[in-house]
């Protein structure tokens, strides 16, 4: 029984998968053939063949981009700028910096706005209007003004992270602290709990849902925040350093497998909050 | 109820209000004329005067919060920005804070209205030839692949998981690639928009189109309507509310989107590539004037959305219970 329900889930996104494959295998030749140097002539498979060997494709084919990441991961030594578990490395601590410094303002934010009604008149509007502007275009900004005042490194990429990872986290936030009834805040009334207790005792653990749900959306968002980032340091290190450099110098494998390298980045963050939001809710004593 | 009531009856305060406005007008008026005067020069007491200007500013927004309970009004975000903005000018202007790392809000203005010339090709570039093409299209796909999904469970049942594996990725990465298909002009642009605002779309498309309720769904089955008009009278009117969620989520998406791809390529107009050749020359004044036209297009487009949203959704709870 449970062996078919999992053949029912995933028999449709194999056969997806497979469609999706087939069709980028099949692009590669109409893609590729318009080349200069791509050989004329052949039989119409050596043609295809052809198509998925070429040193710079305009379509590489899927083969060509997991073997360079293969190479670009695992055959390179970790400290080569070639290797993408260098850059991957820069990435992954400017996003993870810029995450916690998010989740921790969107978090602060949040339990303002719930306790003071001058934040929630003022400050939410604003919150609000500050994600409906470009937000990404002011990276290099970022990047660039704090270069020019000797701040480098990490923390300006991890800001642009922060600055984009904060609002999911606080209007997540703000829901979930707002989330018990009335007649749980009545109940906590009549303990006598003070704002504080209320707040450690019933608002926060309301909320963990709320938050870990934001946190998923926050993280994704952060990991773009500082691949943005990295685009105006003008290819130095870095997921996104790969990307501009790659498109420099038309190495289009290169950005694919970068490309490849940071949905993995990205799956395995999304994966590790969800882990952490099945083992807190555990110790919280939920049952599976 | 009661909460209600007690704001709206006439409180004393009521006449002091403009009085009570004009006070910290005038003390941040003052302070920033002061900072101008002395420029990275200000005493010791200007930064107590401005505590207090800005403490003053804060009571006043306290008291008209406490006033409201609750209700909405333009008034105190628009006092908390404009002091915002104050305290912006005083610390650049009076605390001589470098040009390169924030240009005071006045030279802003200066450059935006100074440069109309410059701004508005970059605007019809980016915003009006590349974002808002790509911003229809790619929700037209993803409303298209939402309908194709609904009505073949096999598809919606491969489509779903990939799309939300997808949605959570840097899609913005293509950008370069985009650029190497369709060249530097709008139409990569265009291609970035599509990919980053189409699983959006796709996926509260879905799930709108899930959100009638069995009962609903029963009822238009006993008047033997098929797919095309349970969809039509049901089933889309019930999915507005999500799909304009995606709308307004890829208005700034599709700004983002066509920005950024400028940075890997554009033919010399529009705003990143403004943005990065700016930059590249220090001329952080340039810099926030387009961020500005991108801030102000934004939440136009935002705004105009919300009014659309409420006039075509009028009967969704969140607008009726105020």
């Amino acid at each position: 029984m449970t062996n078919d329900g999992r053949l029912v889930r995933i028999l449709p996104v194999a056969t997806v998968l497979a469609v999706l494959l087939a069709l980028w295998y099949g692009a590669a030749l109409p893609m590729n053939s318009g080349l200069p140097s791509f050989p004329q002539g052949g039989t119409l498979s050596e043609r295809f063949l052809a198509a998925w060997a070429l040193e710079r494709p305009v379509l590489p084919a899927p083969h060509q981009i997991v073997a360079a990441l293969w190479t670009a991961t695992i055959e390179t030594p970790v400290s080569s700028p070639r290797s993408l578990v260098f850059h991957g490395t820069i990435t992954v601590s400017s996003t993870l910096l810029g995450f916690a410094l998010g989740a921790v303002l969107g978090i602060a934010l949040a339990i303002g706005i719930v306790h003071s009604r001058v934040l929630a008149a003022s400050l939410v509007p604003w919150l609000v209007a500050s994600q409906t502007i470009p937000i990404l275009a002011i990276a290099p900004i970022v990047v660039v003004a704090l270069g020019a005042v000797g701040v480098t490194g990490l923390v300006p990429k991890a800001l642009i992270s922060m600055y984009l990872s904060f609002f999911p986290v606080a209007i997540g936030m703000v829901k979930g602290l707002t989330s018990p009834e009335p007649m749980l805040l009545d109940l906590m009334r009549t303990y006598s709990a003070g704002r504080l207790q209320t707040l450690l005792r019933l608002r926060l653990p309301a909320a963990l849902p709320y938050l870990f749900a934001s946190l998923k959306v926050a993280v994704a968002i952060s990991l773009v925040g500082a691949i943005v980032g990295e685009l105006p340091t003008g290819g130095s290190a870095g997921i996104g350093a790969r990307l501009l450099s790659g498109s420099y110098y038309g190495q289009t494998i290169q950005i694919w497998a970068a490309l490849f390298a940071a949905a993995i980045i990205a799956a395995i963050l999304v994966q590790c909050v969800a882990l952490s939001e099945r083992l807190t809710a555990r110790a919280m004593g939920a049952r599976p | 109820m009661s909460a209600n009531l007690a704001g709206i009856q006439p409180a004393s305060g009521d006449v002091g209000l403009p009085a009570s406005l004009a006070m910290p007008i005038l003390a941040f008026a003052i302070l920033i004329g002061w900072a101008h005067a002395s420029p990275g020069a200000v005493p010791a007491l200007f930064w107590v005067a401005v505590l207090a200007a800005w403490a003053l500013s804060w009571w006043l927004n306290h008291r008209i919060a406490e006033r409201l309970r609750g209700r909405r009004s333009l008034l105190p975000p628009l006092i908390f920005g404009l002091v915002l903005f104050a305290l912006w000018e005083i610390a650049c202007v009076g605390g001589g804070i470098p040009f390169v790392l924030m240009p005071p809000p006045s030279a802003i203005l200066t450059k935006l209205f100074a440069s109309g010339g410059t701004l508005l090709p970059d605007f019809v570039q980016t915003v009006l030839k590349s974002a808002l093409p790509g911003w229809a299209l790619g929700g037209f796909a993803g409303f298209a692949v939402a309908l194709a999904c609904d009505r073949s469970p096999f598809l919606r049942r491969g489509v779903l998981p990939i799309a939300d594996f997808v949605s959570a990725l840097p899609i913005i990465g293509i950008a370069p690639i985009m650029v190497m298909w369709f060249g530097f002009d709008w139409q990569s642009k265009v291609a970035v928009v599509v990919a980053m605002t189409f699983f959006p779309m796709l996926i509260n498309t879905l799930a709108g189109l899930s959100a009638a309720g069995h009962q609903e769904r029963d009822l238009m089955r006993s008047y033997g309507a098929d797919w095309g008009t349970t969809l039509l009278r049901l089933r889309l009117p019930m999915a507005l509310p999500f799909i304009f969620n995606a709308l307004k989520i890829n208005a700034t998406l599709a700004l983002i989107g066509a920005i950024v791809a400028e940075f890997f390529g554009t033919p010399t107009v529009g705003m990143g590539f403004r943005i990065s050749t700016e930059i590249g020359r220090m001329g952080l004044d340039m810099v926030w004037a387009e961020i500005v036209v991108a801030a102000l297009a934004g939440s136009m487009f935002y705004g105009a959305l919300t009014l659309l949203e409420r006039a075509a959704t009028f009967w969704h709870p969140s607008f009726r219970t105020r």
